[in-house]
């Protein structure tokens, strides 16, 4: 699960973490008190979506041409005079106004966004500082260590992932024992390999420390500071924050849960997460319902291979109940991309003569206005293509994968 | 097939013993050490953790009816009754001393999950298969690092898998049994569904399996591809591996590593899932995830292929790409 920065920074502040001092506003004419109270000066706005990139993106408004936004976001075309960036420094509070109403309920596109961008309902008004070094801090969970790891490096600012392609020696690695927490000695060799002294270096100990702690304490899956920055005056602060948190720990953090934005969440997604179904929304025309995420995976990769796109991935777990295949394909046919639909279940221990009655009835209680391919395979295959086979519906069985892919692809193309 | 497959045939119809321990059947078990397999095989008593839940009770039974030596369950606060046909106990310990379990299949929910495992390996359990999904990756972090320092000689298979099979002997798992058949190539998956599609290819071939493992969908978990591989090089009666891999991590090229440095010497064909996912989205398991740029089925399916595997680009593929590699 993820949360916006100004979420992410009050978890960290709460936590002993230092970062800027900060106000949310929902209203442009809020951004002139969040000006005063912050004390007047060099004051940033910052738009409040779960994308990166916003400092190049670009806030447009309903009539913009998102493509071409999309471009400049990415920094494919030059951009134009004025055009608004997600992240504004402003020096009065006239300018914190303007900045304010150039982003909200405007839609802010980034290279991570693609065109269709977020909608930017909140803005964060944050203090601006003095920046002596810009560096990086970031920790996840290494799969071949079974461990988190703690990241540093002395290039902030940047994508993490260049420097790690271009110069890995200078990102500097701890792993980290979660019954232990950060030691004292890995915070000063993260000092060290920073190049923090004096009393930066006690400041960045501690910011260390509890940054590791609230990794642990929340079950955090990634957490970023990018830039961590060290001002003029040696204070270390977190400039910007990106958290993300492991959604099976969210049954013990109440707090992190409340914490989601489901503004910022694809609607189908969310609808077939409360369903017990996992779903993820892809380009192309061919929807596909599965049983399992690796069958359901290969399924996609198989329509692609036979020259067809790929939809959607759908998981209705390792059954395939009626329950589950009607809200599945409710959600496949609400895209209206969708051309043909190819269900394909491994029956395992369920039979496949139920799977067809089931998904029969799915299909009878929906007004299905695409081809419909079944792949079947298990117990009781035969029955349960008969069934269908004589359901007198619009069902095109298949045997095989291979008979399958290539009858959904043709069905696909037809109805184009 | 070869002879101590064609030995196998005799267990059909075999029914689980009652209960004698120590073992005193001298000729079962010399029939049992003529057919290899690794991690379970006819010698395997198993109990089931949360054995009184509805899934637990359910793929128990299953276990059962396959053939799997079922001795037991474990449901704290239900000890002394019985389940599926078997004493249930409080605890993992009661259980192993009454009934001489030397296996354990998972099914408790995920808070507690982390725990069963560890309970299981203080009670002196060496093989432990989670099949729960839904564990939080930091209590496998802890789990895992207890187990190393504490158990280092357990073999935990999971969380969030199906289970593992040696067709014919044992089931510990969700899998469904009559897909496979007793035979000579290991199967190795991260996936469930998936794992099921490339058995029930190579048994329509007529290749049988000596193990089928299911190592699970999660970012931390007890057996990876590596560990796996190394099982079946040492298996005499494995002549080669089918592997199943997707997007997520890096355990599909440490494989290939493995395979490339000559530690790996047996014929093995592969598939990766998610060559069509996009980065940044979870596909359904809590590991398969491109991010960063790393995690790539290209990648995964370049390192493979470098290292000598076979790599079939459709995943109907997956049976005919263990025969061609049999064939060399």
């Amino acid at each position: 699960m993820k949360v916006h920065e100004y979420q992410a920074k009050d978890l960290l502040k709460a936590a002993g973490v230092a970062v800027p001092a900060g106000i949310v506003i929902t209203k442009p004419d809020d951004a002139a008190s969040a000006y005063d109270e912050l004390g007047g000066g060099l004051i940033v706005l910052k738009a409040q979506v779960h994308a990166g990139g916003r400092g190049k993106g670009v806030a447009i408004g309903p009539d913009a041409d998102r493509a071409e936004a999309l471009e400049i976001a990415s920094g494919r075309k030059p951009r134009p005079e004025g055009m608004a960036k997600g992240v504004q420094i402003i020096q009065s509070r006239k300018a914190a106004v303007d900045a304010a109403a150039s982003l909200l309920g405007k839609t802010l596109v980034t290279y991570q966004t693609g065109p269709d961008g977020q909608a930017i309902t909140k803005v964060l008004v944050t203090t601006g500082h003095k920046i002596a070094r810009e560096l990086y801090l970031g920790m996840a969970v290494d799969r071949g260590l079974q461990c988190p790891v703690l990241m540093a490096s002395t290039e902030g600012g940047v994508e993490i992932e260049t420097v790690a392609k271009q110069t890995p020696e200078k990102i500097h690695r701890e792993p980290i024992d979660v019954g232990l927490g950060l030691g004292g000695f890995q915070a000063r060799k993260i000092c060290k390999a920073l190049n923090l002294t004096g009393a930066t270096a006690k400041k960045g100990e501690v910011f260390f420390k509890q940054f590791v702690q609230i990794f642990i304490d929340k079950d955090a899956s990634l957490a970023e500071i990018n830039p961590l920055i060290v001002t003029e005056e040696g204070d270390v602060l977190a400039l910007d924050c990106k958290l993300n948190f492991d959604d099976n720990a969210l049954f013990r953090h109440s707090d992190v849960a409340a914490l989601l934005d489901v503004s910022e969440e694809d609607p189908a997604e969310l609808r077939a997460a409360e369903s017990g179904l996992s779903y993820v929304s892809l380009d192309g025309n061919i929807a596909c319902l599965v049983n399992g995420a690796g069958l359901a995976m290969s399924t996609m990769d198989l329509i692609k291979y036979h020259g067809g796109e790929p939809a959607n991935f759908l998981d209705v777990g390792g059954g395939a109940d009626k329950e589950q295949v009607l809200e599945g394909f409710r959600i496949l046919l609400s895209s209206p991309r969708v051309q043909a639909v190819l269900v394909n279940i491994f029956g395992g221990i369920m039979k496949c003569d139920i799977i067809a009655s089931a998904l029969l009835a799915a299909y009878n209680e929906l007004d299905f206005r695409v081809p419909l391919v079944v792949r079947l395979e298990g117990t009781n295959v035969e029955t349960g293509k008969k069934l269908l086979e004589e359901s007198g519906r619009r069902i095109i069985t298949a045997s095989g994968l291979t008979d399958a892919a290539k009858k959904v692809v043709a069905a696909a193309k037809n109805a184009a | 097939m070869n002879s101590a497959c064609q030995g196998l045939k005799s267990f059909d119809g075999w029914a689980p013993p009652t209960f004698q321990y120590p073992r005193d059947d001298i000729g079962e078990c010399l029939l049992a050490s003529l057919i290899m397999s690794i991690l379970v095989d006819k010698n395997t008593r198993l109990i089931c953790q949360g054995i009184t839940g509805k899934a637990g009770a359910f793929h128990s039974e299953q276990c059962r009816d396959y053939g799997t030596n079922l001795v037991g369950g474990v449901t704290p606060g239900r000890g002394g009754g019985t389940a599926v046909g078997v004493p249930v106990f409080d605890t993992c310990a009661e259980a192993v001393k009454a009934t001489g379990a030397n296996a354990t299949m998972i099914f408790v929910p995920p808070p507690g999950a982390a725990d069963a495992i560890l309970e299981a390996a203080d009670a002196g359990i060496t093989v432990i298969v989670a099949i729960t999904e839904g564990v939080p990756v930091l209590d496998m972090v802890r789990a895992m690092a207890y187990l190393k320092a504490h158990h280092p000689n357990v073999r935990l298979v999971g969380p969030n898998c199906p289970g593992v099979i040696t067709p014919g002997q044992c089931k510990i798992g969700i899998m469904p049994g009559y897909i496979h058949m007793p035979g000579r190539v290991g199967v190795v998956s991260r996936s469930g569904t998936l794992t099921y599609e490339g058995v029930w290819q190579l048994t329509s071939l007529g290749i049988g399996q000596s193990t089928c493992v299911g190592i699970g969908g999660d970012p931390v978990n007890g057996t990876d591809f590596v560990t796996t591989l190394r099982l079946f090089e040492a298996d005499p009666d494995t002549d080669a591996v089918l592997m199943m891999g997707e997007i997520g991590g890096n355990a599909e090229e440490q494989a290939a590593a493995l395979k490339k440095s000559g530690e790996f010497t047996k014929p093995a064909a592969a598939f990766i899932a998610g060559q069509t996912a996009p980065p940044g989205k979870r596909m359904g398991h809590a590991g398969a995830i491109i991010s960063g740029g790393s995690g790539k089925a290209s990648d995964k399916i370049a390192a493979l292929e470098d290292a000598g595997i076979r790599v079939a680009r459709s995943p109907a593929d997956m049976g005919t790409a263990l025969q061609a590699a049999l064939k060399g």
